[in-house]
This record gives C-alpha cells, sequence and structure tokens, in this order.
C-alpha cells in the first residue's frame, strides 16, 4: 500500500470521526474510534469515493474492517478505474 | 494580512493550513475571524469531507455569530442523511444557520396530513418533498409494460391528486415554504425508442405529472416545484445514480452528486431567507471585457460574438437577465472615467451599456470605499451588495473590509464566468413583481428627482410640484406577494421589522379583526409601484400598528404621513379610542425612530426591546396632507372582506 493512499484516507477519516489525524493508524477500526458506526460508515465511503472519483463495490464496503484495509480497497478501484 | 505582491492572492491558503487555523482562531475566541477562515475552506474545498469538519465547528460556533436562523425539514422516499452535513456548511457560507429535520423513510403522507405530526412539531421554515418516481408513481416507473393505456392514464391522474390532497393538508396545517421535487423520467423507458413516439408513453405521463405539479404549485401561496428531473439531466442520469448505494443503503445519487444536490436545494433556501443580494456591482477590465481599456483602447478589448470575446458576452447575457428579476447593477473599477465610458457607451460587442447600471464608480479609489458609496447611493444596506471582480487582490480585499459583501469568486476561465453568477444563489427569486421588472427605470428616475429637489425653495413646494398620487387598498391576491416582499426586505423605514410570507400574510387577512394595506405611489417621474404596507388590528378599545414601512425609494415625502393618516382614520371609524404602535429598533432603522413622536404619539412604555407610542383618536389631528391625492379602494371594490 502507498504511503500517500494511506495519508489521504487518514485525512478524511479524521474530518469524518472528527479526530486529529496524527490520532489515526492503519489499525484503527471501529473499536478503536468511538464515532465509526454505520452511518459514519457510508459518509466514509461516500467521501472517499468522492475524493479519488472511485466507486466501490458493495463487497468492498464489507470488507473495510480498519482504515488500512480501506486505503487498500481505495488503491484497488484506482487501478480499476484509471 | 500580508502581501508584498499586490496582484497574487493576498493569502496562500490551503485546506489543510486553513482548518488548523480555524481551530487556532477558535481557541483564541477570535469566533469572528473563525468562521471567516471556515466559510473561506469551504469554498476552497467544498466536500463531503470537509462538510463534516465544517459542520462540526459550526456547531460550536453558530450561538456565537449572527447568522441567520433557518429550520429546513426534508420529508422523502430516499437517504438524504450524508447530504445534510453538504447543506448546511453550504448555507453557512451564504450567512444561514441552517437545521435540518429529516422525516422518516417514506412516511412523507402521514407527515404531512396530520397535524401533530414530527414535521409540524419541527416548525419548519421550509419543508422539501424529496420523493422519487420509484415511489410517488410506482406502476408508471415497475410495471409499465403490465398496464393499458387507459389504466396508465388513470394511475397518473391517481398520482396527480395525490399531491393535490398531501399540499392542501399541509397548507392548513402550516405556513412554511414547500419545494416539491418533480418526477424524473426513466432513463431507459420500458419500451425503449417506442415509448417516445406518443404523449401516452412512460415519458409522456411522467412529464404531464411533472405539468400538474408546476399547476399545483401556482394554486397555493409558498409552494415551489424544484425541477429534479432537468437536474439530472442537467448532470446527466448515468453519472448521478448510484445503483450499487441504492440496493445497498437506500442512497440513489452518487457521490460526486450529493453536492449539487444540496446546491439546489440552497438555491430555494438563500431567496427563503432573505439572504439575497440587491445589486450586483461588477468590475471592467478582465471581467466584462477581455483586456484593459486604458491600455488596449477599443480595438484591443475583447468582447464580441467570437471567441475570446464570446465568453465576455455570454456573461453579460447572464447580467442582464438579473437585471430583469429586479437585481440592479452596478460598475466599480480602476480606470480613467473617459476611457471606461467609452468602451461602455461605443464598443459595438457590449451587450451592458450605462442605462443598464444604477450607480458607477469609475475611478482609481479603494474599492471597499467606493462600494460603501454605491449602497450609499442606492439607499441600501451594505449587505445588499453581491460583488464581481477577476482580482482575486481585489475580492480578498472586499471580503476583509466588507465582511457583509457576497463576493463572488470568478473561476480561471472566462468561459466559465456566466455560470459562477448563474449559480450564486443570491440572486435567486421566488416571485417576480413587476416592481422587480421595472427597477432599473425607477433608480433611473430616482436620480433626475434628486437633482430636482435640490433647485427648490422650500420643501412644500417641492412636495406640491411632484404631483404625488397614492392608492391605499386592502391587500388582495394582487399585491400579496409585493406585500410579503416588502416585509422581508425593508430594513430602514420599519417600524418592527416584522417578515412575512405570502402564506402569513393570507392567513392574517382572513381575519375580520386584522387590516393590511398596502399603498402604491406615482409622481411626475414616473410609477414607484406598491411601495409601503400597513398592518394593524383591533383589540378592544385599541388599534395596534403590527407592522409600518415604506421603501426607501418614497421616504421623506410625506408618503408615510398619509398611511398614518389612513390608519387613524379607519380605526377612528371603526370605534376605536387609540392607536398604538411599537418602534422596535434594529442597527438599520433609525430613519423610522422618531416617526411617532413627529405624528403626536405619546410614548407609554419603553422597554428591552422597544417603546410603545399611543395616538388619542379623538383629539387627533392626524390628515392626508393636501399635496398627495390620495384614493382609497376598499376591500367591498376588490370583492373582499374588511
Amino acid at each position: 500500500m502507498k504511503a500517500n493512499v494511506l495519508e489521504l484516507v487518514r485525512n478524511v477519516a479524521s474530518d469524518i470521526f472528527g479526530i486529529p489525524a496524527d490520532k489515526i493508524t492503519a489499525e484503527s477500526s471501529p473499536e478503536t474510534i468511538e464515532r465509526w458506526d454505520s452511518v459514519q460508515h457510508l459518509n466514509l465511503v461516500l467521501a472517499l469515493e468522492e475524493k479519488v472519483n472511485v466507486q466501490f463495490e458493495p463487497e468492498d464496503i464489507e470488507q473495510m474492517k480498519n482504515i488500512g484495509a480501506v486505503a487498500t480497497l481505495v488503491e484497488k478501484r484506482q487501478s480499476a478505474t484509471h | 494580512m500580508n502581501n508584498s505582491t499586490p496582484n497574487s492572492t493576498p493569502a496562500e491558503h490551503n485546506p489543510s493550513s486553513l482548518r488548523a487555523e480555524v481551530d487556532e482562531l477558535f481557541a483564541q475566541g477570535a469566533f469572528d475571524l473563525a468562521a471567516r477562515r471556515l466559510a473561506e475552506l469551504w469554498r476552497c474545498d467544498a466536500a463531503s469531507a470537509t462538510a463534516s469538519f465544517v459542520t462540526s465547528r459550526l456547531d460550536e460556533l453558530r450561538n456565537k455569530l449572527a447568522l441567520t436562523k433557518f429550520r429546513l425539514a426534508i420529508l422523502r422516499s430516499f437517504t438524504v442523511e450524508p447530504i445534510a452535513p453538504l447543506l448546511r456548511s453550504e448555507a453557512f457560507a451564504y450567512g444561514i444557520d441552517l437545521e435540518v429535520h429529516v422525516g422518516d423513510f417514506n412516511t412523507y403522507v402521514q407527515d404531512m396530513l396530520d397535524s401533530q405530526s414530527s414535521l409540524y412539531r419541527f416548525a419548519p421554515n421550509a419543508v422539501v418533498l424529496a420523493v422519487r418516481a420509484d415511489q410517488a408513481a410506482p406502476e408508471l416507473w415497475r410495471d409499465f409494460a403490465d398496464l393499458a393505456p387507459e389504466v396508465a392514464r388513470q394511475a397518473a391522474e391517481r398520482v396527480v391528486r395525490g399531491y393535490e390532497q398531501w399540499i392542501s393538508a399541509f397548507r392548513q396545517h402550516s405556513q412554511a415554504a414547500l419545494i416539491v421535487h418533480s418526477l424524473e423520467r426513466p432513463p431507459s423507458p420500458s419500451l425503449g425508442v417506442l415509448d417516445s413516439q406518443s404523449e401516452a408513453g412512460q415519458s409522456g405521463l411522467l412529464r404531464q405529472i411533472n405539468r400538474e405539479l408546476r399547476r399545483i404549485a401556482g394554486e397555493f401561496h409558498g409552494v415551489y416545484c424544484l425541477d429534479y428531473d432537468a437536474l439530472v439531466a442537467r448532470h446527466g442520469s448515468e453519472h448521478w445514480h448510484d445503483e450499487r448505494k441504492w440496493l445497498t443503503a437506500r442512497l440513489p445519487i452518487a457521490a460526486g452528486y450529493l453536492l449539487p444536490m444540496a446546491r439546489e436545494w440552497i438555491r430555494f433556501i438563500v431567496p427563503l431567507s432573505g439572504r439575497t443580494a440587491k445589486v450586483l456591482v461588477v468590475d471592467l477590465d478582465n471581467t466584462l471585457w477581455d483586456g484593459v481599456i486604458g491600455e488596449d483602447g477599443m480595438g484591443g478589448i475583447k468582447v464580441g460574438s467570437e471567441y475570446p470575446g464570446a465568453a465576455y458576452q455570454t456573461l453579460q447575457r447572464a447580467l442582464l437577465d438579473l437585471s430583469r428579476k429586479g437585481i440592479l447593477l452596478a460598475v466599480c473599477s480602476k480606470n480613467n472615467f473617459d476611457d471606461a465610458m467609452e468602451a461602455l457607451e461605443k464598443h459595438p460587442g457590449m451587450l451592458v451599456r450605462a442605462k443598464h447600471f444604477a450607480a458607477l464608480r469609475i475611478n482609481w479609489t479603494d474599492k471597499a470605499q467606493n462600494l460603501r458609496e454605491i449602497a450609499q447611493d442606492l439607499n441600501l444596506g451594505i449587505d445588499a451588495l453581491a460583488f464581481l471582480d477577476d482580482s482575486p487582490f481585489e475580492r480578498e480585499q472586499v471580503r476583509a473590509a466588507l465582511p457583509e459583501v457576497t463576493v463572488i469568486d470568478l473561476p480561471k476561465s472566462p468561459l466559465e464566468y456566466a455560470s459562477a453568477v448563474r449559480d450564486c444563489a443570491v440572486f435567486e427569486r421566488l416571485t417576480l413583481s413587476s416592481e422587480d421588472q421595472q427597477r432599473t427605470e425607477m433608480y433611473a428616475a430616482q436620480r433626475r428627482l434628486t437633482e430636482a429637489e435640490q433647485s427648490f425653495q422650500s420643501k412644500e413646494d417641492f412636495f406640491h410640484f411632484l404631483e404625488q398620487e397614492a392608492e391605499l387598498e386592502p391587500v388582495s391576491d394582487l399585491t400579496l406577494a409585493r406585500v410579503a416582499q416588502l416585509t422581508q426586505k425593508t430594513n430602514q423605514f420599519n417600524l418592527t421589522t416584522r417578515r412575512y410570507s405570502e402564506s402569513q400574510i393570507a392567513e392574517m387577512a382572513k381575519q375580520p379583526e386584522w387590516h393590511i394595506f398596502s399603498i402604491r405611489v406615482r409622481d411626475r417621474f414616473g410609477d414607484h409601484g406598491v411601495v409601503g404596507v400597513a398592518i394593524a388590528h383591533d383589540e378592544g378599545e385599541q388599534c395596534e400598528i403590527d407592522t409600518f414601512l415604506l421603501s426607501c425609494r418614497v421616504i421623506g415625502r410625506t408618503v408615510e404621513t398619509a398611511l398614518l393618516a389612513h390608519l387613524a382614520e379607519s380605526a377612528a371609524r371603526r370605534g376605536r379610542k387609540r392607536l398604538v404602535g411599537w418602534f422596535l429598533p434594529t442597527k438599520k432603522n433609525a430613519p423610522a425612530r422618531d416617526f411617532y413622536q413627529q405624528h403626536g404619539f405619546e410614548r407609554q412604555e419603553i422597554n428591552g426591546t422597544g417603546s410603545l407610542w399611543t395616538l388619542d383618536l379623538k383629539r387627533s389631528t392626524l390628515r392626508c396632507p393636501d399635496w398627495i391625492k390620495l384614493k382609497v379602494t376598499t376591500a367591498s371594490e376588490l370583492g373582499g372582506k374588511n
């Protein structure tokens, strides 16, 4: 996974979950981030889709168990569409 | 702000430094500046993630800022929750603190019919009815191929009747504005190209429903149509829709189009909340034409039907459209006056001419100072101005000096200038009065009048010379929109500054003890249209003035005395003993402060919000000045009550 993609996901997650980006790591997940519920999960997905102009498959969204997994999927969809 | 190079953007801000700056300013307690930076962040990075940041900071700032509060309820057949932060951020950029209530999925019918529903408990200022065709007309949307033509036609009629019933119930329970989404047509009609061959096809019937929705909207006060079908078409149906999100999250709109949806709602919310601009002040060089007139000359600047001048003509066409909606145009340009006027009057490619502008400031003075003078010239508050300039430097200066002015960010390419103006919600209007359409000419008449006034010995001579005629009449369907508009827009000569919607005025007019008058004024310089409103209600022995206002165009020419005298005479005729009224001071209504005192009222009470004045009708000598020819129309002549 490229560092800049992880960086981008951390920044978006920081806005969505309302916590500083430097407190978010690849391992951060709904267990460690209080506001990460199903509503904010959808908001995270939409914000990323808008930002990098990709579309996730429904299966992708279920696999987004932590920030690292989200970044991996962003990369996967980016290479699929561009 | 530091800037060494005058032609660059004064502050080089990027989204992440702006975020940090907002939090820093907030921690220092510099709330106004924090809010300005927050709005700047939104302007340079309007997106879903930013919206989360903006709304979270806004929640902490909102009570510390002078924002216009507005309550919006969204009734819906699909997921709209992710749009709410975008909507609130966009509203914030227009100076509006938006509170959003979202109804449950598909409970819009119950919500509108039941006067006790959460919708009405929320007490919204406006309601959006965001229902998609698959829900509003399921047979036409899904099962069209199975329907006999007659059955399909009946289904369409049923849909229309449904809307008619809900909307009429809504109007009985609430005076809020209602914005109804039209139904989109299917991207792939069930019969393929055959569908386009008849008006009774799937698309044809949905189009017919939309026509009926526009008719219904026209029949109720404060009900408006949002052309959802056209919105989707503008962005492209295939891009707009996201089938995956629809099937997994009931969200039919793709991530990239949630912002355009929010912005379409904002185009209604801004005029409904009164945050509109009344004047657009434009720069000249590289804004109305390509080039610098002082250097390039008449032959060097480019504006015309060919590229690159064509982009500037397209912008000028957008300006003329604004002018037809009653928005005044003005020029503020750093130039030699004669150079600029020659281009404005004589350049063959120009569509806007000097006569289209209500005020001109062509000089080398600071633009903020010129804008202040333009507002004064036109008798308007500084917040009534919008500013269009290609220079980021000038824009930033105006933003810093006059934060009340709406500054429009022009994109880099002149090809996008016209849409930047057309997309700016401060120019949206939901109704148009004949006054709006004639405003530019009326201001020209005003200029001639000011010149005349200066040549008279006494005020009385001048008043006689004016040959003013005033027509007073109870509010009617013909004047309702204008009366509501005046209560919403008049700031200076306004004793109580109470804002009313059309439906609130209509509701008041039905009450026998309430009396609502409008006054129309003509003089030798022209017809000013309906320029004043008085609302009063009887209670026991007294008649209380609820609202008394006059457009700034006619202040100080004793029309206000004529209107007040009529209130007093008609109250006495109805057997009232006293006429009373509050003066509620605001930042802007100082011109009305001494009004009651000057007309023989005595102060009865004073408290934290204002002062209460009373006039003994038996002893009153209040009369219509003899230089005004007053014509009073009664309700029976109009065919109404009173």
